[in-house]
């Protein structure tokens, strides 16, 4: 008689909880990215402007993404880097599938500031907020951000467009 | 609380209050039996409750002004400070009130660690007047962002990006904060929202807060139990109440002379930036209040270990009930500990300063060592303390201390001599 009871005490509080937890869900999941900000989860960007050494700014998904056409110099430097030297270790020819354009997230990977262009110890980018170093290949150098800085999804629509995201 | 049954007086007293008994409430409030040694420290409870109301009105009647969208928030705190009819004054209280607010909790929360107030039987108490302090912090920090200024922007970038370093689920976590890939409109709705309701939920903990305290009623400063309803206690109206209140206007002097003649010398300029995705400012720095979490936070060289060394700065005091073993609760009668609690209290102030600088050189071997010292303090010595602290002996009563000095006694017979009313025969 008793263990009957209990079943049916054990199953109403599962109904119940799973009820309740249901009810829930929606409330939590509202919080998440609605379809209107999913929806500018693309950006097309004309590059013909830009000089060789230098960086433009573009905001995706109200994020900063740098694009940078770099020199010569800044691509041997960053492909001459010994991985074992590297925080986050990755080779600059898988993070600049085309070595003259560099896309990042401009959003440190610390606790996200926008770096500064040309400075730092590696003459790239720093972090003013907590002094994060990255190198020519946005990869971290030094201080406390844990990861490179971040590669968008992108691709070359021609010659003088990417599209990112 | 006190042993006497109340009977209101008059006949609908007494209906009402066999049915509700809110004259019951209210007369155990006004004869709650305060220790009478009670210093100009135990003002700041009442001090505390002035500044959530005064945050709570000025707060509503902001929301009436106030427009939450990243392109009208920023014009609409200048329409308040330039069109609003006393937009200014109400702003400047608001924004100040929240300083003020941190400087009496601080104040509050270093009289319990001088005096041991968080001890047996007081742990209760203790930990729910710092959930009200962490609710504070998360409150005001939402309210700092709502002027979408560039320091409200990326003091929420940083601080919603602390989520991120928690592994695996991190991201995930910091998008549903952000309601998108970045701090943005959504981010701005929310936290009026939750900065709206805060206040509401540390205004129902502040009283479970008072609730709990009038269970084993206040401690005092020479830390030993007293007896209830004897000559060691007064009834806390009007006593403590004017004592209350004496304090209370020293208090909103200072108060006001902030909102008067330096209404933005605790914000920071930049905040008068309107907000851009694109620019950090040189310094990113919190307000005063949370500067020396935020120095251990730069303190730690790693992304997690700083997070979880700066919550755990705030939830280590948690346990501070059980880490200080010490059976003697003043200060006063703990030589060694006296002197530990100064240091700490320089550690803490040097943490703030530390916090509002930039984190290389001296000033982050600094912050490491204060660091590691604010931890060494409660995880270490404290424990060691209580075990080894040859303490001094406490006396039989509150009254004592004061009794004992010498001629204190002819004083009073001789004060009573020349009082011409009843009893003086009875003064022993």
């Amino acid at each position: 008689m008793s263990k009957r009871r209990d079943f049916l005490f054990t199953t109403t509080y599962a109904i119940g909880a799973l009820g309740v937890g249901s009810a829930i869900w929606p409330l939590v999941d509202q919080m998440n990215p609605d379809s209107s900000v999913k929806a500018l989860s693309t950006t097309e960007v004309d590059i013909s402007s830009v000089e060789i050494g230098k960086t433009i700014t573009v905001l995706w998904r109200g994020k900063p993404i740098f694009i940078r056409r770099r020199t010569k110099n800044e691509i041997d430097e960053a492909s001459a880097v010994n991985l074992k030297d590297l925080k986050d270790p990755e080779k600059d020819s898988d993070r600049a599938t085309n070595p003259e354009w560099l896309v990042m997230v401009g959003v440190c990977t610390h606790l996200g500031c926008v770096p500064l262009g040309d400075k730092g110890e590696y003459k790239a980018w720093f972090c003013p907020c907590h002094g994060s170093h990255y190198d020519t290949s946005g990869r971290v150098r030094k201080g406390p951000a844990p990861k490179n800085l971040e590669i968008p999804k992108y691709e070359f629509i021609d010659n003088n467009t990417i599209k990112i995201g | 609380m006190s042993e006497e049954k109340y009977i209101p007086k008059s006949k609908l007293g007494q209906w009402f209050d066999s049915r509700l008994p809110l004259l019951t409430l209210s007369y155990h409030l006004q004869a709650y039996p305060t220790p009478k040694n009670l210093n100009y420290w135990w003002t700041f409870g009442g001090i505390l409750t002035f500044c959530l109301i005064t945050q709570i009105v000025t707060g509503l009647v902001l929301a009436m002004h106030y427009v939450a969208h990243v392109d009208h928030a920023f014009e609409s705190i200048e329409h308040i400070m330039r069109d609003v009819n006393y937009g200014w004054l109400i702003r400047y209280v608001h924004a100040n009130g929240a300083s003020m607010f941190f400087l009496a909790v601080y104040i509050h929360i270093f009289r319990s660690l001088f005096y041991g107030s968080y001890k047996s039987p007081r742990e209760v108490i203790w930990i729910i007047g710092l959930l009200i302090y962490i609710l504070m912090m998360a409150t005001a920090f939402m309210g700092y962002v709502l002027p979408w200024g560039q320091m409200s922007f990326w003091g929420a970038t940083v601080i919603t990006n602390l989520f991120t370093a928690i592994p695996f689920i991190g991201e995930s976590i910091t998008t549903w904060l952000w309601g998108g890939y970045s701090v943005d409109n959504p981010t701005l709705n929310r936290f009026y929202s939750l900065h709206y309701l805060l206040p509401f939920l540390i205004f129902g903990l502040v009283i479970l807060h008072i609730w709990a305290l009038h269970v084993p009623g206040n401690n005092n400063p020479i830390g030993i139990d007293v007896k209830k309803n004897s000559n060691e206690t007064m009834p806390f109206h009007p006593y403590m109440v004017m004592k209350d209140l004496l304090a209370l206007l020293a208090f909103i002097i200072v108060f006001l002379w902030f909102v008067f003649f330096a209404p933005n010398a605790l914000g920071h300029p930049d905040n008068y930036i309107e907000a851009n995705p694109l620019v950090t400012p040189a310094h990113i720095v919190p307000e005063w209040y949370l500067l020396p979490f935020y120095a251990i936070l730069r303190a730690i060289p790693s992304k997690l270990g700083g997070v979880i060394f700066m919550f755990a700065a705030i939830f280590i005091l948690m346990l501070l009930p059980w880490l200080d073993t010490s059976k003697v609760r003043s200060a006063i009668f703990r030589p060694i500990y006296k002197k530990l609690f100064w240091i700490l209290v320089f550690t803490v102030i040097l943490l703030g300063y530390l916090g509002a600088k930039p984190p290389e050189g001296i000033y982050l071997i600094l912050s490491r060592l204060a660091t590691a010292y604010y931890f060494i303090h409660f995880l270490i010595l404290l424990p060691l303390l209580g075990r080894y602290e040859k303490t001094d002996p406490l006396p039989m009563s509150i009254s004592d201390p004061v009794l004992d000095k010498p001629g204190v006694i002819d004083k009073v017979k001789k004060a009573a001599s020349e009082y011409e009313g009843e009893n003086v025969g009875s003064f022993k």
